[in-house]
Formats: C-alpha cells, sequence, structure tokens
C-alpha cells in the first residue's frame, strides 16, 4: 500500500519536472517503466547482435585461433565425451589445444550448447575433425548462443537488480531509474567481450548481479546460491567473494544466534557446490583434477599488457626474473588481500546495501590490481558494480568506462573490433549526455572549479584519446616495440589506482551515518 | 516549450547521433548487388570523360539516374580515390569488395543522411516540443530507412531530405525555393517525378496568382528557375541526350520487379491467375502465358491468361486517374498546410499503380506522411499501421539468417517508439471544467470520465490489432510453416503473401488518404 502511495506521488514529481526541464526523452518513460525496460531491451539487443555481426577473437588465424575456438572446442568435447572425461588428458581430449580450464558450470553451459549447434550444424561439432571450424552458419550459431544466454540471465538479473534497488532507494526518481537501466544494459565493454571478442561473461556476471540484487532484497541464501553458481561458470567471480562474505558475515553478526545463521549460509553454499560438483565427487582424484585445472599457476603473473600493479610495476622491476612464480605468488596474495582488507572490515563492522555496493567494487578492483594472472578482460568485473554505482558519481563512472574501455584497445586491435569499438564509444558518449542533460542534469554546471586535480585529469583524458590514434598509425621505434601499449598501460593503471582511492575512502564515509541509521531501523 | 534553435539543433544531432552509431555497427551487415552498382558508378564518373558517362557498357550496372546523381558520385569519387584507387578503376574495380570500398561507401550514406537530418530540422523548429520529438522518431530513426540505406545500400536519405527541404519551403510560403529544390530532386532521381502535377497544380495556383500580369510574370520566373535546373543539369550532355534518356527510362523491364512490391498489380496479376484456373475449370482453353512473372524480367508477350495487357501508359493514365480528385481540390483550395499531404498522396497513387515499382518506392510516401502523421490522432493510427506494414513489406530485401534478428529488432523497436510517441502526444487531453465537474458529481463511476478522456488518446481499433497479429502469422508462416509443410515446393509463395498482405494496407491506406483529402 505505502509503496504505491509514494510510486504516485513520485510520478507526478516526474511530469512536473518534465515541464521544467522541457526534456527530450520524456516520451519514452509515459507508459511506464516496464515498457521502457523492454524498449531498452530491444535497443540492446539490436546493438549486441549488430557487434556480432564483426569479427570474432582468433577468426582465420591457425593454429590456435582465439577464444571463440575455445569456447567451440568445449562444446566438441563435452557434447562428445562423457562428463568424467571432461578434465582429464587423453587421446580424445588434448588438454594442450584449449583444454577446459573454466568450473564445472560452464561445461555444463557448453554442453548445452554444443547438442544446439549439433542439431543445426553437426559438423561443427564433430570429434577432432571441427578443430578451427569457421563457416557462415557455424559464426551465426555461436553468436546466437551468447544473445541467447545474454537475454535469459543478464537482461532478467538487471531487471531483477533495478526492482530491489529502488526498492530500498526508492527516492530516485522514475527517469533516474531509466537511465540506470540503460547504464547497466548497454555496458560498452561487456557488449564488446562477449558479443565481439567472444565470451559468455554475461552469464557469469549476470549469476552476480542476480546475487547481488538478492542480498539487496535480504533474500540472503538466495544469493548464496546465485553467486556460487557465478563462481562455479567462471572462477573470476572471485574477485567479488571478498565482499559477499564480509557483506554477509557483517549481517549475521548482528542477528540474535550468529552461528546458526552462519551455518545456514554454509549449508547452502556447500550444497550448491556438491549439485554442481557432482560427477567429480565420487573421488578424490577426480575432484583435485578439475580444481588443478581451475587454477592456472604454469602461467606467469600477468599476461600480454594489463594494466594492473604487476604488469605496471615490471617497468622498473622486472618481477618474473627477480622472483620464482611461487613466491610471486604469495605477493600477489597477500597484496591483494590487504588491499580489499578495508573495505572488508568495513563492511564486517557496519553492513548496508549501498556499503555492499562499493565493497564489490572495491574488492574486485583490488583483484584486478594485485592478483595473480590477471587478463585485460577482467576489468568487466570491477566494471559491473561500478555501473550498478553509476547514479551515484556520474562523472567518475564515466571515466572509469572511458579507461577500462581504452584498458581494452591494444586487445580489440587484434581481434579487429576497432570499428565497433569507436561506434560503442560513441554511442555511450551519446547516452551518457543526454539531450536536456537527464541524469546528472541537476548537477550540471558549466563552470566547475578549475582546480589542479581536474586539469589533469582533462589532460590525461586528452592524451589517451590521442594515444588511440598514435597506437593506430604510428609504428614504434625498434627498441620499444611495445611502447605504446605500455603507455596505454601505464595511463589506465594511474587511473584505476586513483579510483580504489576514491571508492575506498567513499566506502568508509558512508559508514559514519550509516551505522547510526541501521541502529535506528533495529530499534523500529 | 523549447524555442531555443541551437538547443533544438543539438538534441536533434543527438537523435542523428544515435542513429549513426547503429549504422556504423551495420558497415560489415548483407549489401545487394546496389553497392556494386554505386561503386561502379562511382569508378565511371571518375575515369571516364563526361560524354562516356551515358555509354558506358563495362558492367552491366550502367549509370541510369540522371546528371546530378552521376555530380554527386563524381564528387564523392574524390574522396573515394583518396582512400583507396582500385575504388575508382573501371576495370580493376569491379566486383571489388575490400574493406576499404565497404567503409567508404557505407560512411558516405551516413554522411548524407545529414541532408534528410537538415530537412526535418526546416520542417520542426517551429513546432511544439512534442510533435517534433515525435516527427524526429519517425523519420530520424526510421527502420525502412536504415534498412534500404544502411544494408541495402541506396542513397534515399540524401534524396528524401531534399524533399523533405522542398516541402518546408512551402510550408513557409517561399514557393521558388520549394520548386527550385523539387527540380533539383528530379535531376537527382527521376522516380520523384510522380508528384509533379501536384507541385505543378500546387504553384500554378498557390504562386502564380494575383492578377493575370502578375501572374503571368511570376509564372514565367518559376519557369526560369525549373529550366535553369533542367539545364544545369543536362546541359553537359547536350549532344548525348538521346542516350541518356533511353538510359533513365528503361522501359523493357517488367510491370513488377522480380520481388512484387505490394501494390494494385498484385492483385491484378492474382485476379488473373483465379479466372484462368476457373475458365481452365469450366473447360475453356485458354492459352498459357508465353512469360512468367515469377523468371524477374518479362519481355514483350503478355503474361496475363486473360485480363487485357498493361502498358506503360495505361499505368501513367491510371496514376494520373488516381491523382486527379487530388488535384482538383488543390486546384480549388491551395494552401501550404497540406502540401506534405497532397505529395505523399502522389507517391501512393505511383507507387500503387505505377510501372515496374519497386518495394523500396514505399519509402517515398512513408517518410513525407510523417510530417502529417503528428498533426493529428486520426492520421497518427493511421501512420501507425502504414508504417509497420511497409517496413515489413521490405523484410524479403534481407533474405540472410546473419540480418534476420536485426530486422525483426528494428521493427519491433520502432513500433514500440512510435507507440510511445504517438501517446505521449496524444495523451488524455480533456477539458478541464467537464471532467473536474464529472469528478465532483459522482467519484464512484470511473468508467464515464475515463470514456471521456479517451477521445484523444492513441488506441488501436480492433481491426488495426487484426493487422499486426496477421504480420505475425503470415510471418510465422513463411519462416516456419511453409518449408515445414512444403518444403521447396512454391517458393514464391511467402513472398507472394507478404506483398498481398501488405498490399491490402497500402491500398487502405491510398483509400484513406484520399477520403481525408476530400474531406479537408
Amino acid at each position: 500500500m505505502d509503496r504505491n502511495n509514494r510510486g504516485k506521488v513520485g510520478k507526478d514529481n516526474v511530469e512536473l519536472d518534465n515541464n521544467k526541464n522541457g526534456d527530450v526523452c520524456w516520451w519514452l518513460l509515459h507508459k511506464g517503466l516496464a515498457s521502457f525496460f523492454l524498449c531498452i531491451s530491444m535497443f540492446g539487443l539490436l546493438v549486441r547482435w549488430t557487434v556480432s555481426l564483426h569479427s570474432y577473437s582468433g577468426a582465420g588465424n591457425p593454429p590456435k585461433f582465439g577464444d571463440y575456438e575455445a569456447q567451440r572446442h568445449w562444446m566438441e568435447i563435452t557434447v562428445n565425451l562423457p562428463a568424467q572425461d571432461w578434465y582429464i588428458n587423453s587421446t580424445k581430449n588434448d588438454l594442450s589445444y584449449w583444454g577446459l580450464d573454466y568450473p564445472p558450470l560452464t561445461a555444463y553451459q557448453s554442453y548445452i550448447h554444443g547438442l544446439f549447434l549439433r542439431f543445426f550444424d553437426p559438423e561443427s561439432v564433430t570429434l577432432f575433425t571441427s578443430r578451427g571450424y569457421e563457416s557462415y552458419t557455424g559464426k551465426l550459431l555461436m553468436r546466437f548462443t551468447v544473445l541467447s544466454s545474454d537475454l535469459l540471465i543478464f537482461f532478467p538479473s538487471v531487471l531483477y537488480f533495478i526492482h530491489a534497488y529502488y526498492d530500498v532507494h526508492s527516492r530516485g526518481r522514475k527517469a533516474d531509474v531509466a537511465w540506470h537501466i540503460l547504464l547497466i544494459l548497454i555496458n560498452p565493454c561487456l557488449v564488446l567481450i562477449d558479443h565481439g571478442h567472444f565470451q559468455y561473461n554475461c552469464i557469469s556476471l549476470g549469476l552476480a548481479l542476480a546475487a547481488v540484487a538478492a542480498i539487496l532484497s535480504q533474500r540472503d541464501l538466495l544469493a548464496c546460491v546465485l553467486f556460487c553458481l557465478s563462481l562455479n561458470h567462471k572462477q573470476m567471480s572471485t574477485y567479488f567473494a571478498p565482499a559477499f562474505f564480509s557483506h554477509l558475515l557483517g549481517k549475521c553478526l548482528r542477528r540474535k544466534h550468529p552461528l546458526l545463521e552462519i551455518s545456514k549460509l554454509g549449508l547452502v553454499v556447500l550444497g550448491t557446490f556438491a549439485m554442481v560438483w557432482w560427477p567429480y565427487l565420487h573421488s578424490r582424484d577426480a575432484a583435485l583434477q578439475v580444481l588443478s585445472r581451475l587454477a592456472p599457476f604454469e602461467r606467469g603473473i600477468y599476461e600480454d599488457y594489463v594494466a594492473n600493479f604487476w604488469c605496471t610495476s615490471s617497468v622498473l622491476i622486472k618481477w618474473k626474473r627477480l622472483f620464482p612464480t611461487q613466491s610471486l605468488r604469495l605477493f600477489s596474495m597477500v597484496a591483494t588481500i590487504l588491499a580489499c582488507l578495508p573495505s572488508m572490515i568495513q563492511q564486517i563492522l557496519a553492513p548496508s546495501s549501498k556499503g555492499f555496493l562499493y565493497g564489490l567494487l572495491n574488492s574486485s578492483l583490488s583483484f584486478y590490481l594485485f592478483s595473480f594472472q590477471v587478463h585485460e578482460k577482467s576489468i568487466l568485473l570491477p566494471l559491473l558494480p561500478a555501473t550498478l554505482l553509476a547514479m551515484e558519481w556520474p562523472r567518475p563512472f564515466k571515466l572509469l568506462t572511458h579507461y577500462a574501455l581504452f584498458s581494452m584497445f591494444p586487445l580489440v586491435c587484434r581481434d579487429n573490433l576497432i570499428l565497433p569499438y569507436i561506434a560503442l564509444y560513441a554511442l555511450c558518449i551519446f547516452l551518457y549526455h543526454p539531450p536536456g542533460g537527464r541524469w546528472d542534469g541537476a548537477k550540471r554546471h558549466h563552470s566547475t572549479p578549475l582546480t589542479l586535480v581536474s586539469v589533469l585529469l582533462t589532460l590525461a583524458y586528452l592524451g589517451s584519446l590521442v594515444l588511440h590514434i598514435v597506437y593506430l598509425t604510428v609504428r614504434p621505434p625498434e627498441r620499444y616495440p611495445f611502447l605504446f601499449e605500455a603507455l596505454i598501460m601505464l595511463l589506465s593503471f594511474s587511473h584505476f589506482v586513483l579510483f580504489a582511492f576514491h571508492t575506498n575512502t567513499k566506502q568508509w564515509m558512508l559508514s559514519g551515518h550509516l551505522i547510526g541509521s541501521d541502529k535506528g531501523k533495529k530499534q523500529h | 516549450m523549447l524555442q531555443n534553435h541551437p538547443e533544438i539543433c543539438r538534441h536533434l544531432l543527438w537523435f542523428f547521433g544515435v542513429a549513426a552509431c547503429v549504422k556504423l555497427l551495420l558497415i560489415p551487415s548483407y549489401h545487394s548487388t546496389d553497392f556494386e552498382v554505386h561503386r561502379h558508378w562511382l569508378a565511371l564518373t571518375r575515369s571516364l570523360p563526361l560524354s562516356q558517362w551515358y555509354s558506358d557498357e563495362t558492367s552491366p550496372w550502367t549509370l541510369d539516374y540522371p546528371p546530378f546523381f552521376a555530380y554527386f558520385e563524381y564528387f564523392l569519387s574524390f574522396f573515394a580515390r583518396l582512400v583507396d584507387p582500385q575504388i575508382v578503376d573501371v576495370h580493376q574495380g569491379l566486383n571489388y569488395e575490400a574493406d576499404t570500398v565497404v567503409y567508404f561507401q557505407r560512411i558516405s550514406v551516413i554522411v548524407s543522411d545529414l541532408c534528410l537530418v537538415y530537412g526535418i530540422y526546416r520542417l520542426t523548429r517551429k513546432l511544439e516540443a512534442k510533435k517534433r520529438v515525435a516527427m524526429w522518431i519517425l523519420v530520424i530513426w526510421s527502420p525502412a530507412l536504415v534498412i534500404v540505406d544502411h544494408m541495402h545500400f541506396q542513397y534515399n536519405g540524401f534524396l528524401l531530405g531534399l524533399l523533405m527541404l522542398s516541402i518546408s519551403y512551402l510550408q513557409d510560403g517561399r514557393d521558388v525555393m520549394g520548386g527550385f529544390l523539387f527540380a533539383v530532386l528530379l535531376c537527382f532521381k527521376h522516380l520523384f517525378a510522380v508528384a509533379g502535377p501536384v507541385y505543378f497544380v500546387y504553384l500554378l495556383r498557390h504562386y502564380c496568382r494575383g492578377g493575370l500580369l502578375k501572374g503571368l510574370g511570376r509564372l514565367a520566373a518559376m519557369g526560369t528557375v525549373v529550366v535553369a535546373v533542367f539545364a544545369a543539369a543536362f546541359g553537359p550532355f547536350f549532344y548525348h541526350i538521346q542516350q541518356v534518356i533511353s538510359r533513365m527510362f528503361p522501359f523493357g523491364r517488367g510491370l513488377c520487379h522480380a520481388y512484387w512490391a505490394p501494390n494494385f498489380w498484385v492483385f491484378y496479376i492474382i485476379l488473373d491467375k483465379g479466372l484462368a484456373f476457373l475458365l481452365k475449370k469450366f473447360g475453356i482453353d485458354i492459352p498459357t502465358p508465353a512469360a512468367s512473372f515469377t523468371g524477374g524480367l518479362v519481355g514483350d508477350s503478355s503474361p496475363f491468361a486473360v485480363l487485357p495487357q498493361v502498358t506503360p501508359l495505361s499505368t501513367l493514365i491510371m496514376v494520373l486517374l488516381a491523382l486527379s480528385p487530388c488535384l482538383v481540390k488543390i486546384w480549388k483550395n491551395p494552401h501550404p498546410g497540406s502540401v506534405a499531404r497532397w505529395i505523399s498522396y502522389a507517391y501512393t497513387c505511383g507507387f500503387l499503380f505505377g510501372w515496374h515499382v519497386h518495394e523500396k518506392a514505399s519509402l517515398h510516401f512513408v517518410i513525407p506522411l510523417a510530417i502529417v502523421a503528428v498533426q493529428s490522432l486520426e492520421d497518427a493510427q493511421h501512420y501507425f499501421l502504414l508504417s509497420i506494414a511497409t517496413c515489413y513489406s521490405l523484410f524479403p530485401l534481407l533474405y540472410e539468417a546473419q540480418e534476420y534478428p536485426i530486422k525483426v529488432v528494428l521493427l519491433l523497436l520502432h513500433s514500440m517508439l512510435m507507440w510511445f510517441g504517438f501517446s505521449a502526444k496524444f495523451s488524455k487531453v480533456k477539458p478541464p471544467t467537464i471532467s473536474d465537474n464529472k469528478k465532483t458529481r459522482k467519484k464512484g463511476s470511473s468508467s464515464s470520465s475515463s470514456r471521456s478522456g479517451e477521445e484523444g488518446e492513441f488506441v488501436i481499433g480492433w481491426g488495426g490489432k487484426c493487422y499486426i497479429i496477421g504480420i505475425v502469422i503470415v510471418e510465422t508462416w513463411g519462416q516456419l510453416l511453409h518449408p515445414y509443410f512444403l518444403g521447396d515446393k512454391l517458393p514464391f509463395a511467402p513472398l507472394l503473401l507478404i506483398s498481398i498482405y501488405c498490399g491490402v494496407e497500402v491500398v487502405y491506406s491510398w483509400v484513406w488518404q484520399l477520403k481525408r483529402i476530400m474531406a479537408d
């Protein structure tokens, strides 16, 4: 009842606002948020499918091809071999050629998609002979599997999140909600990687997003199940684990029977894991074999040019030469834990939904910056909580999206995806600056005070734009063939670090007044 | 609300920008042979002397647009040569498919759309905000334009921009400029000539008035302008004018295009086939026609079994007959407010009864009708269905699997946006005094007050709803059920079904527009 009334008041306010601002996009909201969501989903689908017309990673590039071939190969393996053999090296399953190294849920997903492919184009998943299979139909079907996963998992999760988030923070205007939906659904990096480069991040991120939504709507057990599923689709979701852990722990500690609550959550987690890992639980060896596939410790501490601490500092300190992998592993673990400790402590002491979102951002950022074996694409993980918080601080968010895209630029160039990169970049500039200045319109002042920081940020921004062009046109000097990659990495890294400081302080600033308000709630 | 012109400009460019991003993403999508046609014209105009433009036969895609379009290609070829010299090579460039040429031509279409944007800007700058935005949705985000220009490949956005500009000048009362732009447009693409009679009668009655002497003077002035434009276009080809004309009017092509446009002749052919079938049943012997429609190009022999042969001349007469009530109306009362309606009507007639009409020609009336659509509720409701039907009739242009989701999503998205735009424009606007009285009198019965409000609300009647459901059925039949039940038999049946089904709406729209014009 109460909510309905509030909604009505909100609606009236929006109409007043519309008349005042002369906004150009009022008509989109005229029919209510549900139809707006439908409309934006359509647009999201259009953008995703048009991006998927372009090239993919490793197109026409034997012998190893790229991620597209890896995913296709997993479908080939899972469809043709029994589940027990998926992770084991054998004559039929050569693990050195794109062996399965994601958790079982990815394998199941590959199995389902493999069945789909076998139905329409059997040649594309036959054992052995289909290696490096590329065709018009094959590409179409593969692209379709990503699009359908996105539509079935990521889109509903966004809806769930919006529902949960604006239930808690109901003071938001309708137009704000609308723009927020748009920002989450049309995230240029995610679209580019999933539908251009070719991956299934939409599934693991979608599950994680649904888990966040479940936490916001106080369904902790459901959140545990969803987050475990997300972890079991891509181990990279561990980036979020500290935030989930600390928030849930903090919450349990404030309940009447903390131990009971914690054991309930623990049982749910174990149960979910047991279900997903069922085919590998019959013996210890089988489970350990899968586990060893998931932890790629034999690879180096970083790959290519990723804008994290290890890679950037390797310009000065040759980590790989100075230390054995063993100790590097330890270093990175300690650094990561230290980096996400402040945000974890904050959440254990004062769990709150906003603090939780900041915690997600901080823990994923610290993983990105300090953990072992980080890839350029991992920036997608911090970017997800950042989009969830976009309405809180639009300007830093825009900057983060810019540098996230920028840090992936060399990868995008390798994949021949420059055109969709440009188009998506332009599209998100248009969407972030709607006419009439909608979502940060109230705060937009043309005369922002000229501080040293803002001047530096603007200069860096312009520099990054120039670097785009330089990277494409100028050949680097022979002595430093990776000069421009290093510059891109340096610029992105410095911004990510600044960003991490900024968000950590923001999270801690929250706790001051929130402790008070939470106590107030308890007394009710 | 917002009468600040730079502000409007910014908003309009935002709309264009969003569309342009999607168009950029569409660059690698399917393109038809029209792509090679335009590429060849770039090469032709760049490499050959003017005298050979209309006589060259290196490629089957000879130049068959009027000279201004050739000049336009000549202008583009400057940049094309800078991008990649092979694009403009007459022989080496044949069927050239490299990224450079694809990017160059696609981007040239996107940039030339700015002409349409300017036309829309001129048309909408004085409208109220709601109408303005509704029209931007209808034109700038038109799915039909995206399908035809940015996937199938043509320069309709640019040409329609000229038409819109011309209409905007006519609406402002600047008749000379309007006439001038229309003449220019004709020298770009002569298919736009169908609206010629409307322009002629309107300018004669609206511009050339005010006494015999003044009228004649103005007629002479307008005549000079038009002749000057045509001279500028055709003058350089004075010695080869015969060749130019024969290229521009290839009457050797048949009544219908390979894929049948949803117009009157589809029904005519169906009637002929039906009659032939019936007569045969009754034992009357009928010679089977030598030519078939499904074969694409049709020669001299009559393809009809029973009904009389259709010639270009008879189609011309039918178009003029269909136009005549409208012309009479213009003669009686030439006021600038209805110009857009008349011009769209003319193109509707041309589409419905013309010779060798292409389904893409439906753009010629759907786009200018948008000007009318935002003016009243009935127009909006009419436009909603017409736009969906004509866009759907373009589906067979993109027959490859890769583009299937794009065309479906484009149509759905635009229908939704149209729905939002129209319902925002035509929301419940009721006289406040009456509704307030009702509210105070009987608060309980909400039905009466809501009914009074619905007078101004955008709703689709049951007929419209049935029609839209019908589209879904036709599409499911063509995509799923037909291949399932009939296999490879009757491959043309789904296309024919689409033509007939969309034809019904176009005929209905024609009757509706005619009634509307006569009622004005």
